[in-house]
């Protein structure tokens, strides 16, 4: 058991707790902070799997950006009403068999991964921490060079959400 | 000792407890929460195949995908205001005004 199990088993354990919580809360705050702790549990799995700038990413966008709009609509809309209201709907057992669904597939991947095309896949050893070094750089080059189109078109996307929420937020347009 | 097998059952935990959210809450506001959740889920297994393979795209892709839950965050919740100044509700099943 050395220090990377240990980081990781640590970090997916709060990521499972906290995101089990998020959806089991009937308070919207608590739901929110909880969020917040899984999002940063993602983000210590990133950290672990040497993704230092997506780690960076996910702090300052996920936790600092989305969760404070969060945070703000859960203040303007009013939640005491809500709260005292049944929480969930009547739909656990689609959820249910989602659920199983879900697990089958994954199983049967794994099944398939010890017998199969796929064994040559699950059996390569991870690529050398120093390929993805160092991580700043290697992310901006790919991204500015590789992935430049995909790039500009998340840019119009930002664009056009940013205007989108604008006018949906406004009283009268 | 750690392989991929981990952080896909991990991503598939995150992913269903999303499912489960966005099936069962009530709450709008917990919906599009649970899609971030969801969102997390793939991005775990973007880099851990990125890890894998020690290539780079895996890692843009997570970002593209951290830039559209900005997106549709930004986009839902100003949708969810605008439905609490028309109809005073952010409970999924009293939003019913295009049903028939």
């Amino acid at each position: 058991m050395n220090l990377d199990s240990i980081s990781f088993y640590f970090f997916a354990a709060l990521a499972v707790i906290s995101a089990i919580l998020v959806v089991t809360r009937r308070n919207a705050v608590h739901s929110a902070i909880f969020l917040v702790t899984a999002l940063l549990a993602t983000a210590g799995i990133f950290l672990q799997l040497h993704a230092e700038f997506l780690f960076i990413v996910q702090v300052i966008l996920y936790v600092g950006g989305i969760m404070v709009l969060f945070i703000f609509v859960i203040m303007l809309v009013n939640l005491d009403v809500a709260a005292r209201q049944m929480q969930f709907n009547r739909m656990w057992l689609v959820a249910l068999s989602l659920t199983v669904a879900l697990g089958a597939q994954v199983y049967m991947v794994f099944h398939y991964a010890h017998s199969g095309v796929m064994e040559a896949l699950f059996r390569l050893p991870a690529a050398p921490a120093a390929a993805l070094e160092p991580n700043a750089e290697a992310v901006g080059i790919s991204l500015f060079t590789e992935y430049m189109l995909p790039f500009e078109v998340a840019s119009v996307l930002l664009l056009v959400a940013m205007i989108g929420a604008v006018v949906m937020a406004k009283r009268k347009v | 000792m750690l392989s991929i097998t981990h952080y896909l059952v991990l991503s598939l935990a995150l992913f269903t407890i999303g499912v489960v959210g966005v099936v069962t809450r009530r709450n709008v506001i917990i919906i599009l929460m649970s899609i971030e959740l969801i969102l997390n889920a793939v991005n775990i297994n973007l880099v851990a195949f990125s890890r894998l393979f020690g290539s780079v795209g895996g890692q843009v892709f997570a970002i593209f995908i951290i830039t559209d839950a900005a997106a549709e965050a930004a986009v839902g919740l100003g949708i969810i205001i605008a439905f609490f100044r028309n109809r005073e509700t952010v409970l999924a099943d009293e939003m019913d005004l295009l049903k028939w």
